[in-house]
């Protein structure tokens, strides 16, 4: 880098656009590790059922109250309110399945998506009949610290969420490559019944897909109240479709490929505020839904072939 | 015949409005081979998937050592030592070949005897060895039949439940398979086949059972079956 005063002009303009480069890389991966690990849920419930879970995103949303009580009704501390928000969205979660998809397991899949919408509403509406529709704001977890380098503005908050949610990620990847219950849920994917001949109990498997899904997006949910901080009871609608966007986009199915399609979708959001009327936002995220599933229905990471990974 | 390891009663199978099995019954032997030939659609693989509890029987009986399996669900068939090679291979194709080797160990945690049986099954098919790491859809189709009998080996099977094995495989695989199935049973397991190639099936098998539209019509050695002029004729391919 130069280092005299005549470069000094084109060294400026090039570190400002340095700057907001990194600025905007943070920002997208704060925002495509949210999408993230909402998109997972969608695609490993998928993956197993062939099932799209539209009450997946306010699973999410459920998630955001219920560390919202742990943290400032029973005051438990930052590790302990996300452990106990994730086992009771897992719960949750594995209860949704129990009571309102396993009865539906061999009906036509069109009526497994209308059950879904129906939970999906039920729990709106549930959560607006006991906390009210007005926002409520969600507590600092952590001391929120602000970072600034050279310009560049981050915060403890900010660098939690990217590390922890890359974290997660990794270690749900391993766990679906490595262990024989991922195993089992790559092959439910492929064949449901016959996986059973391997030994394999199935609805054990699809509740822990479930769950799995479930608690991390309920970890979402924590990282959004951090993040804006207050929730809504139906904070749930529209990042649960940008996540399913995300899903879509990486192919669906796929576990790696809605980690990608998150981080894809919370790229393409920041670069599209940041270059665009704020209202493009939304119309930018459904304009590349509806283009991937002309161009490449299978999305990025998704196999082309009729049984999916 | 000593007490029978499998018998099955009276079994009655419907998908829907058809009728797949009206009345089977028949038994297998601790330690035998035992055959079940019949025509395209004469209810062969429905007898098998009864039995390993992917449909359940509308009437019947199936007893296993002592227990009844009409009461249990498929996976719990594994813990008894029954292991069913469905028709089709039943190879999950987006899994590695060791990853469809370790998922038949689901329920096992005795991790050396689960690489010992690893080796054991590469020792029998050696050209799986070198695709181990490979997808299993990139298998051929010998392979793939190699990789379900090296599953279900890997589930320490007492009886083993084999739809077709030889089905779409050049003669030399065909062989090898038949040369492989005589080796497990030697090695102890009980054997339930069902075959086109009843030919071959019946040279390896002690008995077999005729199946016409969901019934047991004929039963017997397989050495007499195989001279019976109408067994010949329908199932052996003479003139
Ligand atoms: N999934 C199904 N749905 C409806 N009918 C079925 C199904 N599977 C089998 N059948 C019917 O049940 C009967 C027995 O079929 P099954 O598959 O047991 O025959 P099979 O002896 O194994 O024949 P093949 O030699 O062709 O494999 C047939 O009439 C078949 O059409
Ligand atoms: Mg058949």
């Amino acid at each position: 880098m130069p280092m005299n005063g005549y470069y000094g002009f084109y060294h400026d303009n090039l570190t400002r656009r340095g700057r907001l480069m990194i600025q905007q890389a943070l920002n997208a991966l704060q925002l495509g590790s949210i999408y993230a690990l909402i998109a997972l849920g969608y695609s490993m419930v998928y993956g197993v059922l062939r099932l799209i879970n539209f009450a997946h995103g306010d699973i999410f949303m459920v998630g955001s109250y219920i560390a919202l009580y742990f943290a400032v009704k029973l005051n438990l501390g930052a590790p302990l309110t996300v452990l106990a928000t994730m086992a009771a969205a897992a719960f949750l979660g594995v209860l949704i399945e129990r009571i309102a998809y396993r009865p539906l397991r061999s009906a036509p899949r069109v009526s497994a998506v209308i059950t879904a919408l129906g939970v999906g509403i039920f729990l709106e509406t549930f959560t607006l009949a006991v906390v009210g529709p007005q926002p409520q704001a969600f507590p600092e977890l952590l001391p929120k610290i602000i970072y600034k380098f050279d310009g560049i503005r981050t915060s403890s908050t900010q660098l939690t969420i990217i590390l922890l949610s890359f974290v997660l990620m990794v270690a749900l990847d391993q766990f679906v490559q490595r262990t024989r219950t991922g195993m089992a849920m790559r092959a439910l994917s492929w064949d449901l019944h016959l996986v059973s001949l391997m030994g394999v109990d199935i609805d054990r498997i699809v509740s822990i897909t479930f769950a799995l899904g479930t608690s991390l997006a309920a970890v979402a949910g924590i990282f959004v109240g951090l993040a804006y901080p207050v929730i809504d009871p139906y904070m749930g609608i529209m990042v649960g479709w940008k996540a399913f966007i995300a899903a879509v986009v990486g192919g669906i199915g796929s576990v790696r490929g809605a980690m990608a399609g998150g981080y894809i979708l919370g790229a393409i959001e920041i670069l599209a505020v940041a270059n665009l009327p704020s209202t493009y936002r939304d119309m930018i995220a459904f304009a590349i839904l509806l283009f991937i599933l002309l161009v490449k229905p299978s999305g990025f990471f998704g196999s082309p072939v009729s049984k999916k990974v | 015949m000593n007490q029978p390891l499998l018998q099955v009663d009276g079994l009655k199978l419907a998908y829907g409005q058809i009728i797949a099995l009206h009345e089977v019954s028949f038994e297998v032997a601790k330690g035998e081979i035992v055959t079940l030939i019949g025509a395209n659609g004469a209810g062969k693989s429905s007898t098998l998937r009864a039995v390993s509890r992917l449909l359940p029987p509308l009437a019947g009986t199936i007893v296993f050592d002592g227990h009844d399996l009409t009461k249990l669900a498929p996976h719990e068939l594994i813990g008894l030592g029954i292991a069913h090679v469905p028709e089709g291979r039943g190879i999950f194709g987006n899994l590695t070949v060791r990853e469809n080797l370790l998922l038949a160990t689901f329920q096992r945690n005795d991790w050396d005897g689960i690489n010992a049986d690893i080796e054991r099954v590469f020792s029998l098919f050696p050209r799986l060895r070198e695709r181990i790491e490979q997808s299993s859809t990139t298998l051929s189709g010998g392979e793939q039949q190699m990789l379900a009998v090296g599953r279900a080996l890997m589930m320490r099977a007492k009886l083993l439940l084999l739809d077709e094995p030889s089905m779409g495989l050049a003669p030399i695989l065909v062989k090898e398979i038949f040369r492989i199935i005589v080796e497990l049973n030697k090695q102890g397991a009980t054997v339930l086949l069902v075959e086109q190639n009843a030919n071959m099936a019946l040279k390896i098998s002690q008995r077999a059972y005729v199946l016409e539209n969901g019934r047991i019509v004929k039963t017997g050695s397989a050495a007499d079956l195989r001279q019976s002029p109408d067994i010949r004729k329908a199932y052996l391919g003479d003139d």
